[in-house]
């Protein structure tokens, strides 16, 4: 069971990550960290830590790259970018969730009526 | 593309963990640090701003870890641990590692090389291509040796033509002997070479191109052609150093200039094939109308046309065979010809179908008692293992993982045992492919090949989950309260664990029964083919293949042999001499005898084995003359024709009857018979004699000619006196070898020797394994019972009283066990039956000596720890608590 849950967190956060990427441009990790937990308003809490496995998942797919560079206060960082292939899938990505969702909203809309 | 990068990556991550990790590292203090100042500046003070930028953060450890899962490669990580904790307990336990891996090594190795001499004989395709088109073309007939499953030039040449189903059709010529050719090379001594006549499309036909040159050309194949010949590839390579000029030269073969048109590939041996145990060096044309009136003299064998079925084949070969013509110059001489078509490989192997899968079930057993065996081994170790077990489980270790870990070392003792062997597969392999003297088809050709390699790889898995995955399953379902109690000295072990330990122990001696029993079975048979009366004394006979020069003239024939004779038998030493063409179980070719002026019906006559002899032959040889008189020199080319037949031949022909001084036909010549001799095995020791007949070798055509001696020195002393007598009268005579008689013997039943001596050494083993795994048991118990021993010695329990009780556990073990064995054997030994000579199924010897020697090897195996227990100081046992 708990496997399962992890399994489509790992998938979300992935895609959270990427479309960080693409609508900010270079980022360490502890930006995007920032940036997921703004979005999200919140909403879910995210272990910082996670992120850096995910990290290194996008990168070895060659989704994202990554170099050392210096942050605003002068810290050595790692900063990430999104690549083509990453635009790429970003895409596939977002377009599935989309429809995923869509399905999940009209057939749960179905059960709400048949409640009634 | 996506997942290959991927793996490629992880791989790369996998060799870069000091570097990936002090990034990590790097990263996340980075990571910290500017969280930390992020709440600094909203007004926390620094310690608080730690604290919550690490609490946001999550575990830094888990966060490090699942970095490492997403990049490299956790399985080959937690393998490597495994292995790596795995060599450190095996080198502490050197001994056990040490045992375990011969012992896996032995039954291992045993395994692969039955495997690839079973892979070799049975399994692989003959070495032709599209070998399953290939037939070989016998006759229905069951009697009278190989002239009676060959057939005559005009009978081929008619079957070529007027069949449909092959797509060719070729032969050899069956009668042919080693050493029959003369090579001359400049001005030397003549070596003696071994040549075998074959149709012009022979080599076309089983597909065999040449190495280098060509084959027979169709001119080569007629009358008076120019000679060719072909060499084989050992015989290129041993007789002319592999000179590849010597194609298209011309060499000396029995005088005659004879081109070397090419050498054949090393890939292929006619002996191996065709007639195992016998090497041939050339090749040369088989020229059909040269033999035209010389009978049955072709071997056949042919390649089917795509799509047609050997039943097809068999269904024309039944109509066309009856019509063909023996002699197409005497229309009225019948044939009588029957076509019996058996695919190639069936013809090579299908006889020693049985005796190879007999053997290869022979060592599954070793295996399965290999794997018994160390099953028990794991399970003592376990058992002295399972607080280490415990600790690891308290400390979070799952089960899966538990079973891992044990799995892991039983992959590692299996694999250290299959590459150990391997080692001794490949000795034994190479050993048996130089073997020639074994009349086992396709012999020279085993070795480890990829699928004998593929082959050890199944068995070390499969050995490895076979005897790991037991004691792992026990080791990880034990509680732990269980097992740290267990552990506690104290508290005898437990009975479960002792139970499953003897049930093993069990199973070992019954499957080690098992082998036995078949083992001595096939001894006992082996033993009773050694006994056979062969109607001649084997011992202290020698032959030799003499070349003398008579032009075709009986009479001047019969001159030189009774001088040869004379000469040899001056020699000191040699006890008397005599000549045949053919020898007993070598080359044999029949005729037929029937009594004059009797008509037969054709079943009541049988292909009858000639033997063209000198006077003094059945002496030389030691055959015996029942009644009547041995050849005379007086019976010369011009007086009455004289014939000596076996008590077989006399008792069908004359039944009731004294033969002696009756007219019999012999081949259609007229013959009185002057003798009858004891039957002799002149084809295989274990068959039955067939019909046999002697002529005078001055009356009759002898085909070569064989110098036997009896004498009481060893072959070798005599060879150079007798050869040199042989040149003194022939100076081409050839250098060949002094043959002992026994060799003919011994090569007639190398196959049985052979299957014997491996079957026995596998009993030998599994006999050996068997007390190996009673004597850990037995030994095992009284180590873990030693303070309840002491006890019972304080209490007053004898010396002699602990021993008995010792060894009546270990008896017990083995009467149980054996129950088992030779209820299974009954089975067993009813399977092999057909492999049996002279030998039931039942025989008691064998039964009895296996009950016997598994006995005193588990008293054996019981009485050392027995005296170890017996030994006991019950005042050190009591107090070692």
């Amino acid at each position: 069971m708990a496997d399962v849950k992890l399994d489509l967190l790992q998938g979300t956060l992935d895609l959270m990550v990427l479309q960080t990427l693409a609508s900010m441009g270079s980022l360490h990790g502890y930006g995007i960290a920032r940036r997921i937990e703004q979005v999200s308003g919140d909403e879910i809490l995210l272990n910082q830590g996670t992120i850096y496995a995910s990290l290194v998942r996008l990168q070895q797919r060659g989704w994202i790259s990554a170099q050392w560079g210096t942050s605003d206060n002068n810290r050595k960082a790692k900063y990430y970018a999104i690549t083509r292939s990453g635009r790429g899938q970003l895409a596939k990505d977002s377009a599935y969730w989309r429809r995923l969702s869509s399905v999940m909203g009209r057939v749960l809309a179905m059960q709400t009526e048949g409640d009634r | 593309m996506g997942a290959i990068r991927e793996a490629c990556n992880r791989l790369r991550s996998f060799f870069q963990k000091q570097q990936q990790n002090s990034d990590l590292d790097a990263e996340i203090a980075t990571h910290v640090e500017l969280a930390v100042e992020e709440n600094m500046r909203h007004g926390m003070p620094e310690a608080e701003a730690r604290r919550k930028a690490l609490a946001r953060f999550g575990g830094v450890q888990q966060a490090k870890e699942r970095h490492r899962a997403a990049r490299g490669l956790p399985w080959l990580d937690i393998l490597l641990q495994d292995m790596h904790y795995t060599f450190r307990t095996l080198r502490r336990d050197r001994s056990f590692t040490i045992v375990a891996v011969l012992i896996l090594a032995l039954g291992i190795g045993a395994n692969v090389a039955v495997f690839s001499v079973v892979n070799t004989i049975l399994l692989r395709p003959l070495p032709f291509p599209e070998p399953q088109r290939l037939v070989r073309i016998l006759t229905k007939k069951t009697t009278g040796g190989e002239s009676s499953q060959t057939y005559s030039s005009d009978a081929t040449k008619e079957y070529q033509q007027r069949n449909h189903s092959f797509q060719s059709v070729t032969g050899y010529f069956a009668f042919t002997s080693s050493d029959n050719y003369k090579l001359t090379v400049g001005q030397g001594q003549p070596v003696p070479v071994t040549g075998i006549l074959v149709m012009g499309n022979f080599f076309r036909t089983i597909g065999v191109e040449p190495f280098l040159g060509r084959l027979f050309t169709a001119d080569e194949c007629l009358p008076n052609s120019r000679p060719a010949v072909l060499l084989s590839y050992a015989f290129w390579k041993r007789q002319f150093d592999g000179n590849r000029g010597i194609v298209g030269q011309a060499i000396d073969l029995n005088g005659t200039p004879t081109t070397v048109v090419g050498i054949l590939p090393d890939t292929f041996d006619f002996g191996s094939v065709f007639s195992p145990g016998a090497k041939v060096d050339i090749f040369t044309p088989f020229i059909l109308s040269n033999f035209e009136d010389d009978g049955n003299v072709l071997a056949l064998m042919g390649r089917l046309k795509p799509g047609v079925t050997l039943a097809q084949a068999q269904a024309e070969a039944d109509l066309l065979f009856p019509k063909l013509d023996f002699n197409q110059k005497h229309p009225n001489w019948y044939g009588n010809y029957t076509g019996r078509l058996l695919g190639m490989k069936e013809y090579v192997s299908g006889k020693l179908r049985r005796p190879l899968i007999v053997l290869w079930c022979a060592v599954g057993m070793i295996l399965l008692i290999v794997c018994v065996n160390l099953s028990n081994l794991l399970l003592a170790r376990t058992a002295a293992r399972s607080k280490e077990f415990a600790m690891r489980s308290a400390l979070g270790a799952g089960r899966g993982r538990l079973i891992r870990q044990l799995l892991t070392e039983s992959l590692i003792l299996s694999s250290a045992g299959s590459l150990v062997g391997l080692g001794i597969a490949f000795a034994v392999v190479e050993f048996l492919a130089h073997q020639g003297s074994i009349a086992l088809p396709l012999l020279s050709s085993v070795r480890i090949d990829a699928s004998a390699l593929a082959w050890t790889i199944a068995i070390a898995i499969v050995t490895a989950a076979a005897f790991g995955l037991a004691p792992g399953l026990k080791m990880s379902a034990g509680n732990l309260q269980e097992a740290l109690k267990d552990a506690g000295s104290g508290a005898s072990e437990g009975r479960k664990h002792e139970g499953l330990r003897s049930a093993l122990v069990i199973s070992e001696i019954a499957l080690a029964c098992v082998l036995l029993v078949g083992a001595g079975l096939l001894l006992r048979s082996f033993l009773h083919i050694l006994n056979v009366n062969l109607g001649f004394e084997p011992s202290h006979a020698a032959a030799i293949q003499m070349d003398y020069d008579d032009g075709g003239n009986a009479a001047k024939r019969g001159a030189i042999w009774q001088e040869i004779i004379r000469r040899v038998e001056a020699i000191p030493g040699i006890e008397t001499a005599g000549i045949s063409d053919n020898l007993p179980l070598s080359r044999n070719r029949s005729w037929g005898i029937q009594a004059k002026g009797h008509t037969y019906r054709p079943r009541d006559l049988q292909g009858t084995f000639v033997f063209m002899i000198s006077p003094g032959y059945l002496r030389a040889i030691g055959m015996h003359l029942l009644e009547g008189r041995d050849i005379r020199w007086s019976d010369t080319p011009t007086s009455q024709k004289v014939v000596i037949i076996n008590q077989t031949v006399a008792r069908a022909l004359w039944p009731g009857e004294d033969p002696i001084g009756h007219i019999a036909l012999v081949g259609g010549t007229e013959a009185t018979v002057i003798g009858v001799i004891e039957d002799v095995q002149e084809s295989s020791v274990e068959g039955q004699a067939g019909w046999q007949m002697y002529l005078s070798a001055t009356q009759f055509g002898p085909e070569g000619s064989e110098l036997v001696v009896r004498t009481k020195l060893p072959p070798d002393a005599l060879a150079s006196s007798v050869m040199a007598t042989l040149r003194q009268i022939n100076p081409g005579q050839p250098a060949t070898a002094f043959r002992p008689i026994q060799g003919l013997v011994d090569h007639a039943v190398s196959p049985q020797r052979f299957f014997v001596l491996l079957v026995d050494i596998f009993a030998a083993l599994g006999l050996f394994l068997a007390s190996l795994g009673i004597y850990g048991v037995i030994s095992y118990s009284v180590t873990q019972r030693t303070q309840e021993i002491g006890i019972r010695m304080a209490l007053g329990a004898s010396r002699s009283r602990v021993q008995l009780g010792v060894i009546w556990k270990t008896l017990r073990l083995a009467l149980v066990g054996m129950l088992v064995g030779l209820a299974a054997s009954v089975v067993v030994a009813r399977l092999i039956a057909t492999l049996l000579f002279g030998t039931a199924p039942t025989d008691p010897a064998a039964f009895a000596g296996t009950i016997l020697i598994l006995s005193a090897v588990a008293f054996l195996a019981g009485y050392i720890p027995a005296r170890r227990a017996s030994r006991i100081n019950p005042m050190i046992a009591l107090r070692n608590n």
